[in-house]
């Protein structure tokens, strides 16, 4: 089975960060609170479905689907 | 007295710009950083009797990792003592309420060895949400004055002072790196350290990474940098990642013992319930409709009566100067040449003053990042990116700014192509000759009750900008390949009411830059334009009157003066050069008049108004007081046909010809400075000319 990524979630779920897929983006992500263990909640979604609103460490980061893709769960 | 430097830095929504405008009130300019072009925000604060401070707003970041050009200033400034901007004391601003994430930068900069203090701001917001700060323990625990300020209400600023002016007079400084890379890659640091002559360790660490990006190493020393990274097999991005994973860990721990968190999880705040309306699969679109309809109307509508005044006002100032004044060139060039040109530019003070106050209170309030949500998927299909929403919104207002916001893109494919296409979005400068126009052709008629038909007219003209931007930008993203993936990271702040002084502010400041700018260029062209169009070859200028004379023998005296100064007006230096490029502009509808009007606007659209002033208001003779350019057009005659000149067909050809053309000497200049090169002016100004010509000769032939 391949990895859940945060792109996966349903609004409302929340997850852990488990890794990164993508060491570029993870570098960015991580400087936004995106950290291993941090745990994260899809708060919605813009109109089209992309981009999407993390509730991360107490703030909403809006990333695109793509990007979120890269971020993998437990 | 001493003349310290202070600079701010915070995360983007900190509360930065709050502080620097309570700290440096009227007293701040706007400049270039030294070297670039972003905008540098700089005031003085009277810290003490002896003291005034220079205070630099740098932009806000997350970490001194940068993502963008904008934020590779802050670095850039941080990591170079010889920096005109390096600052005496860095003071970080915070944002109290997501105080782990704001920490990140804090630890970074404090690293960096420059003297620090944290403001911790936004602790009504921290405490509304049930979480509260230990100030003191938090500046026991980082080794920092931490000062409790409220930046909107100007709370705490006397605390500040006396923090700022012990950390000038003794400054303390953490007694050991937060991080220390040392720890990990010791080698690497050493001989970091000991070839570029540094002392500190992190600061050693941003030579290693960052050193491409540092304008003030030579490129010896960021070959030797290069060198030392291949001797060390040093991976820049697995240090990195591991260094900011390190940081947090360190920073939970201070916040676990230095903040109370009550907020019962999962309770979404009100900013949250907020979104869901605005980012709504329907409402959202609706809303930000709505939005942009508002804008046109106000700029249409509302303003209206504000123009009309300052149109009397000049109309009024006219008629007493040529009363007071003994006839001659001097009065003549004073009012035809000066105040026709530089009234043109006034009467759109309401408008603009409108749109700024509008745009900036989609800012302030937090509204502008949900558009950029909303917008990046359709966005992204163009070529672009959910923040060259602002650059095109700004376009709306002057494609310089706004090609200087592209900065925040972080994608160089993604900005150059805003960059390209922005130029596009109808500018304020174009509001003049579209104002006029429009008025000529579209009856003033209400629809559905509210909506005026002129406003709408407008409306269509700015949508039929924006979609030639789009579909430009997709042309442009078929040509231009990279492999550089395009990213979309954005926090959305939350909602916040608008600091009003901050509104205000923004909304002067461009009115006088506008008028400022604008208008020196304008009053230099209105008079050299009522030189032109009042000195002839030869004494070509005479013999046109005394030829006009002889074949109207009857006429009577008013008309006699009009047809004496419109056969002048062509005989004259202006009159030759617009009958000289008429051949070129004839397909599209337009006589040698509007060529003049044409050729003059290049340096700057808005011209082109100012120059239909002066044409008209020489070719008039008789001094009728208080009218109109747009009435003086109306009178206008086509000498051939005998009806209007201004007909439907030519005026939405001039229409359409000034929605695509390059018509601005400084969006060029501003292209030319962000790209670095000639070639994507060059570009600019092509496909943008040619596009003008195409779709104006088309709609001239089509109207016909």
């Amino acid at each position: 089975m391949s990895k859940r990524s945060v792109a996966d979630l349903k609004i409302g779920e929340r997850a852990t960060i488990q890794s990164f897929g993508n060491q570029v983006m993870s570098l960015k992500l991580l400087e936004m609170g995106c950290l291993p263990g941090a745990e994260v909640c899809l708060c919605g979604k813009a109109p089209l479905g992309d981009p999407i609103c993390l509730d991360v460490s107490g703030y909403c980061l809006a990333l695109r689907k793509s990007e979120a893709a890269t971020i993998f769960v437990d | 007295m001493s003349s310290p430097v202070i600079a701010l830095v915070g995360n983007p929504n900190a509360g930065k710009s709050s502080l620097f405008n309570q700290l440096t009130g009227l007293r701040q300019k706007t400049g270039n950083f030294p070297g670039v072009t972003v905008d540098k925000k700089f005031g003085t604060w009277s810290i003490d009797a002896q003291t005034v401070a220079t205070v630099v707003d740098l932009p806000g970041v997350y970490s001194i990792y940068p993502k963008s050009l904008d934020e590779q200033l802050v670095t850039d400034i941080l990591a170079n003592p010889d920096h005109t901007d390096y600052p005496d004391v860095a003071i970080v601003v915070v944002d109290a309420s997501n105080l782990h994430r704001n920490l990140l930068l804090f630890t970074q900069v404090a690293d960096l060895g420059v003297p620090v203090i944290l403001a911790l701001n936004m602790l009504d917001v921290a405490h509304k949400q049930a979480k509260e700060v230990n100030a003191v323990k938090l500046a026991m625990r980082l080794g920092v004055p931490v000062v409790r300020i409220n930046a909107r209400t100007g709370e705490g600023l006397d605390s500040l002072k006396k923090a700022v002016t012990s950390q000038i007079q003794e400054p303390t400084l953490p007694g050991k790196l937060f991080f220390d890379p040392a720890d990990e890659a010791p080698g690497l640091i050493a001989d970091t350290r000991q070839q570029y002559g540094l002392d500190n360790n992190y600061l050693a660490l941003q030579y290693v990474i960052q050193h491409d990006g540092f304008t003030f190493l030579n490129r010896q020393q960021q070959i030797g940098l290069d060198a030392l990274i291949d001797k060390y097999q040093f991976n820049e991005q697995t240090f990195q990642a591991g260094e900011t994973i390190t940081r947090y860990k360190r920073i939970a721990a201070i916040v676990a013992e230095t903040m109370t968190n009550q907020r019962p999880i999962g309770q979404p705040t009100w900013s949250q319930k907020l979104d869901r309306v605005l980012l709504h699969p329907v409402w959202g679109y609706a809303i930000f409709g709505f939005i942009l309809l508002l804008i046109f109307q106000a700029i249409f509508a509302w303003a209206q009566p504000f123009m009309d005044a300052i149109d009397a006002g000049v109309a009024w100032l006219n008629g007493q100067l040529k009363e007071s004044m003994p006839a001659g060139p001097l009065t003549d060039l004073l009012t035809d040449g000066v105040l026709a040109g530089v009234g043109g530019i006034l009467v759109f003070i309401p408008q603009i003053a409108f749109l700024f106050l509008l745009i900036s209170l989609l800012e302030e309030s937090g509204y502008m990042s949900r558009v950029m949500v909303i917008m990046d998927r359709i966005m992204r299909k163009f070529g672009l990116n959910g923040r060259s929403v602002v650059p095109l919104i700004s376009g709306v207002a002057c494609a310089v700014p706004a090609i200087m916001a592209t900065r925040s893109i972080g994608t160089r494919r993604d900005r150059l192509i805003t960059i390209l296409v922005t130029p596009l979005m109808s500018c304020s400068a174009r509001l003049p000759i579209y104002t006029i126009l429009i008025a000529l052709v579209v009856p003033s008629q209400r629809v559905l009750g509210v909506f005026n038909l002129q406003g709408l007219a407008l409306m269509g003209l700015y949508l039929l900008g924006l979609a030639s931007a789009l579909l430009a930008a997709y042309v442009l993203k078929l040509f231009l390949r990279t492999k550089e993936r395009s990213y979309f990271i954005m926090e959305l702040p939350t909602f916040k009411l608008p600091r009003w002084n901050h509104v205000g502010l923004t909304v002067w400041e461009s009115v006088r830059s506008f008028v400022w700018e604008a208008g020196r260029v304008i009053l230099a062209i209105s008079i050299i334009l009522w030189v032109l169009a009042s000195y002839g070859p030869g004494d070509a200028m005479d013999q046109a009157e005394a030829r006009v004379r002889q074949q109207h023998p009857t006429l009577a005296t008013d008309q006699l003066q009009n047809q004496i100064a419109s056969e002048r007006l062509e005989a004259s230096y202006a009159g030759v050069f617009g009958h000289f490029i008429e051949p070129t502009i004839r397909p599209l509808g337009y006589d040698w008049k509007i060529g003049i009007a044409l050729l003059s606007s290049f340096a700057a659209r808005e011209v082109f108004v100012g120059t239909m002033a002066t044409i008209y208001s020489i070719g008039d003779g008789a001094d009728e007081e208080g009218v109109t350019v747009r009435e003086r057009l109306q009178q206008e005659r086509n000498p051939k046909t005998g009806g209007p000149m201004y007909t439907p067909a030519l005026a939405w050809s001039l229409l359409i010809f000034y929605v695509f053309a390059m018509m601005c000497m400084s969006t060029l200049a501003a292209t030319q400075r962000e790209t670095k090169s000639w070639k994507w002016p060059g570009v600019q100004l092509l496909y943008m000319m040619s596009l003008a010509y195409l779709a104006a000769f088309a709609t001239y032939q089509f109207l016909k």
